[in-house]
């Protein structure tokens, strides 16, 4: 996912206790996320869901699937990618 | 008594709300987990007192945090329950409403940040909402007070048990609901908005940060240097010093009381940071030297805390904290802990587990002196200009990276990833800010200062009685052999246990070269945390661990000491 993209989350690959504490901000499958900024070097990945803005640790990130409607195709991948 | 507990997501304004129904002022900033352990107060409802408990915030009746499993337990002692809600962020704030009503307690909605939620184009039925839920839901905005009257006057409509579904279906029963009630008219990104997306891109950020950290220091110090140079120097040399020379002469120099409360007269005159008595340097040095600094550094953190600046700033930062095993986040602690080290030592509640809490209280402890303490460094160096205190505050700085860096490689497990809401900037409400300056100035007032008044006390008697000498000589192969100090500082060392601020102001009389000043500073920065600061550490880490962060410290200091003195002998 790259920055100002906007996405649908398609699941989130990592225990129940990762899926509980994502959902309690609203980051769980199915929700419209945008990728706002990155740090650099594995830093933090700010994204926003709703209208709140969240900063998850890169490894989280990883974990978070997100669907990327482009023009033509459908793209996948990692929001920390 | 009945109990009221103020409940709901971080950063929602539950502490204001509960400031506006107890009158019982409680610090609220503007970022998640300002407030870690629960505080009580009182309303009078109907002619009953009750009781009303401002809770950490959670996201659910699940905790994953130390401050959340205080939330959670709370909830068994309720009689009524006033879940605050964010009124911005309506579907998230639903989940732990949701679990709430399952809950065998009454509940009452408080849609706080109501005027906000307007600015930001969301319109919520109110009525609608209320119907779906079952208990009464009431538009607030504590900062200003609307709403707050109507608030109270529905506690009695409170209701228990009024929505029961499952737990799987409840995420999709809150989209159903956000879809009934809540309507978002769309609008342009504001400005706050948009220097809110600057202030976390790299670039930017880090450039951003630096400004603002830039002009914190230059308006702490412009403050702090204006008001002793045209408000307290003046007003003890003018109008207290007069006063003192004609109760020296009743007292008679040379008596026993006259050496407690006036100390010692240097040619028939007072010397404020020299004589030590209790109404002289007992006074002169926490009010003329150190709450200048204290209110000046309060009054900038309270503005960055209020405008939502740290969290920010601990999302730039996170790589670096990464290498000394902590998040982000910590930066939060760290600040708090430049103004006092005991608020920031409560707020290292905010991490999620004990090995961070290890390394950052052992990391405070060491190597972030406090306000009080740096007062008292920038009078006893800053006079050779700033190069000393650069050397000063370098090396604690170099100590916090390099030990961090090495504790974080001992010590089992792995530092946690940040995950944390990024609050909205707010312009902070000036009233509330003034007031939390006040509450925090008042507290080094009223705490503080009788604190050094002790010291002071102590300090002339453990002269009198020779103990200090005694010391000295026992103590002396380590403190003028390793550190290259004189004796006498061992008497600064002894009520370093007691109070940093003090402590340093005694090396002041002593003469002390600037390579000796600079070595006894660090010196007295690291070998032990106050006494406050001490019980405090104990209570959150318990004996065992804080015996081991003491450890830690003793042998940095040793060897930071030593070598910060062969290091500035060598040097020309």
């Amino acid at each position: 996912m790259k920055q100002k993209e906007k996405g649908t989350i398609i699941a989130v690959t990592g225990g129940p206790g990762l899926k509980k504490r994502l959902e309690t901000l609203s980051i769980r499958k199915g929700a419209e996320i945008t990728k706002v900024s990155a740090q650099v070097m594995r830093g933090p990945i700010i994204v926003q869901v709703v209208n709140t803005q969240v900063a998850i640790g890169f490894g989280m990130a990883k974990k978070i699937m997100v669907e990327v409607e482009k023009e033509s195709n459908i793209e996948r991948s990692a929001v920390s990618s | 008594m009945k109990k009221i507990l103020l409940l709901g997501n971080p950063n929602v304004g539950k502490s204001v709300i509960f400031t506006r129904l107890t009158g019982t002022y409680v610090v609220a900033s503007n970022y998640p987990g300002t407030t870690v352990e629960f505080t009580k107060g009182y309303m009078n409802l109907k002619g009953e007192k009750v009781e009303v408990i401002d809770v950490p915030g959670i996201y659910s009746l699940e905790p994953v945090s130390k401050a959340e499993e205080v939330a959670v337990d709370m909830l068994k002692e309720g009689d009524l329950v006033i879940n605050v809600v964010d009124a911005t962020k309506l579907e998230r704030s639903l989940n732990l409403t949701l679990q709430l009503l399952k809950q065998n307690v009454p509940v009452v909605i408080a849609l706080n940040l109501w005027d906000e939620a307007g600015h930001c184009g969301i319109i919520i039925e109110v009525d609608k909402l209320e119907e779906i839920l079952g208990v009464p839901v009431v538009p607030t905005c504590a900062l200003t007070g609307e709403g707050m009257r109507n608030l109270i006057l529905r506690l009695k409509e409170a209701k228990a048990n009024t929505y029961l579904k499952s737990d799987q279906e409840r995420w999709t029963e809150i989209g159903k609901i956000i879809h009934q009630v809540q309507k978002v008219t769309h609008r342009h990104h504001t400005f706050s908005e948009k220097l809110g997306d600057a202030s976390i891109r790299p670039i930017t950020g880090i450039f951003i940060a630096g400004l603002v950290l830039f002009i914190s220091f230059q308006v702490i110090r412009f403050i702090g240097e204006s008001l002793i140079k045209y408000f307290f120097e003046p007003v003890f040399n003018i109008l207290w010093t007069p006063l003192m020379l004609k109760l020296s002469l009743i007292l008679n120099p040379g008596s026993f009381i006259h050496k407690i409360l006036i100390g010692e007269l240097f040619k028939g005159e007072i010397n404020y940071t020299a004589s030590f008595g209790l109404l002289t340097t007992g006074l002169f040095v926490p009010l003329a030297m150190v709450l200048p600094y204290i209110f000046a550094f309060y009054l900038v953190l309270s503005f960055m805390e209020d405008s939502g600046y740290l969290p920010r700033l601990g999302i730039l930062v996170d790589n670096i904290m990464h290498t000394v095993g902590l998040h982000g986040l910590a930066v939060i602690p760290m600040f708090l802990g430049l103004g006092c080290n005991v608020p920031g030592v409560l707020a290292t509640r905010i991490l999620e587990g004990k090995r961070e809490r290890f390394i950052a209280l052992t990391l405070m402890a060491i190597a972030v002196p406090c306000m009080s303490q740096i007062a008292l460094i920038i009078g006893l160096i800053g006079k050779y200009g700033p190069f000393g205190l650069g050397i000063v505050f370098g090396t604690l700085f170099i100590v916090w990276l390099v030990l961090g860096f090495l504790l974080n490689l001992i010590l089992k497990g792995e530092s946690p990833e940040i995950f944390v809401e990024i609050p909205p900037y707010r312009w902070p409400y000036i009233g509330v800010l003034l007031k939390k300056l006040g509450l925090r100035t008042a507290d080094f007032i009223f705490h503080g200062v009788p604190w050094v008044l002790f010291g002071v006390f102590l300090v002339n008697i453990l002269y009198i009685f020779k103990v200090i000498k005694f010391v000295g000589q026992i103590a002396s192969p380590v403190i003028t052999g390793f550190f290259g100090l004189p004796k006498e500082t061992v008497a600064a060392l002894i009520m370093g246990f007691l109070r940093k601020d003090i402590a340093v102001g005694m090396l002041l009389p002593l003469n002390l070269t600037m390579h000796q000043s600079i070595v006894a500073s660090v010196v007295l920065a690291m070998y032990f945390p106050c006494l406050a600061t001490f019980t405090m550490m104990i209570r959150e880490l318990g004996v065992k661990d804080t015996i081991k962060s003491v450890f830690v410290m003793l042998v940095t200091v040793l060897i930071v000491g030593t070598a910060l003195n062969l290091i500035l002998s060598w040097s020309p």
